[in-house]
């Protein structure tokens, strides 16, 4: 099997997405708009999960490496990050622990509640 | 184009991968190390951001494809996310708004400037949506790029250590959270562990890249 079928597929929803984003001049990313129609041609069986189950994964599990590239980014702002530390840090890491904590004891309550 | 970016990037993501392999710790998280390491790289070699970007770029491009393929761990959840769209609605709203007013008004209170606000206020949703929700606020999407890539380094190295330590085991809380506090990199240590955990945070990553780059812009304006 090769794998260019699945790979085509996500790239055209990819591509699609893009479209619909620019043509409609959405404020939501294309890439955002190709999961949402790929998701809508999975649940409605225009695609078959195994056209594109394997391509997929291969892509999903390694997002990690993706976004060291625009990570190293920092460099062309270590003066502001540094100018304004106390602000940026401060804020990063005390939002990152109250949005992580809250959401999941949020929706743990409400399971709960469910029973 | 110069193929020393992509060769670089892939050389440091092998190297710490392994070591994080062998040691598992938040302080060897891949990401992290390789951003750290090539940031130095180029600082003491004096070589550009964009001489580096040259290939490298080929690699985040990836991310959009990447971010269409988080469709199919969304589907194969589709029970799951059934059965909860309830919760799944009350963690994108809920930890959606407490992430940005929380970003907002710590910045502000600890003396951050016009455009740090702005830039940071979009940083828990996924890099491509918050760089062009930055852009229509007049933040800095450069920074704000760098900020949810540091915003989700955080999720991706100690996210799942933080829900254990408050005791949160359930995967549907777990997901939400790592999805809509840390994105596509909370979502990629996630579902390392647990598929429908990650399809749920992927998922809740999509909603909250939709629901912020709807609600930030007029929010903004009330705050303002």
């Amino acid at each position: 099997m090769t794998p260019y079928r699945g790979l085509a597929i996500i790239f055209g929803f990819y591509a699609a997405g893009e479209l619909l984003s620019s043509a409609l001049d959405l404020p939501i990313p294309g890439s955002v708009l190709g999961m949402l129609l790929l998701l809508g041609a999975l649940l409605s069986g225009g695609v078959k999960l195994e056209w594109v189950d394997r391509e997929g994964e291969l892509l999903v599990k390694n997002m990690s490496v993706m976004f060291v590239p625009p990570g190293v980014g920092i460099v062309t702002y270590l003066a502001l990050l540094k100018s304004e530390a106390l602000p940026i840090f401060g804020a990063l890491i005390l939002s990152f622990l109250v949005t992580l904590i809250t959401t999941a004891k949020v929706v743990e309550t409400i399971r709960r509640g469910r029973g | 184009m110069n193929p020393y970016g992509i060769t670089l990037t892939l050389l440091a993501f092998y190297a710490f991968s392994e070591l994080h392999r062998r040691k598992r710790a938040f302080y060897t998280n891949p990401v992290l190390l390789s951003i750290a390491l090539i940031a130095a790289l180029l600082r003491v070699f004096g070589v550009s951001y964009d001489y580096y970007m040259d290939s490298a770029r080929i690699l985040s491009f990836l991310l959009g494809p990447a971010v269409v393929a988080l469709a199919i761990p969304v589907y194969k959840g589709r029970e799951t996310i059934r059965a909860y769209w309830r919760e799944i609605t009350a963690g994108i709203v809920f930890g959606g708004l407490t992430a940005i007013l929380s970003a907002y008004y710590i910045a502000e209170a600890l003396g951050g400037s016009e455009e740090v606000l702005l830039s940071i206020s979009p940083k828990s949703v996924t890099t491509a949506i918050a760089v062009g929700v930055s852009e229509k606020i007049g933040g800095i999407p450069a920074l704000t790029a760098v900020l949810v890539i540091l915003t989700g380094i955080m999720g991706n190295a100690l996210g799942p250590e933080l829900l254990g330590a408050v005791r949160v085991k359930d995967r549907v809380a777990r997901g939400l959270a790592m999805g809509v506090t840390s994105h596509g990199l909370g979502t990629a240590r996630i579902i390392l562990e647990d598929e429908i955990a990650g399809g749920i945070s992927g998922l809740a990553m999509a909603l909250n890249g939709v629901f912020t780059s709807f609600v930030l812009p007029y929010l903004l304006e009330l705050l303002k």
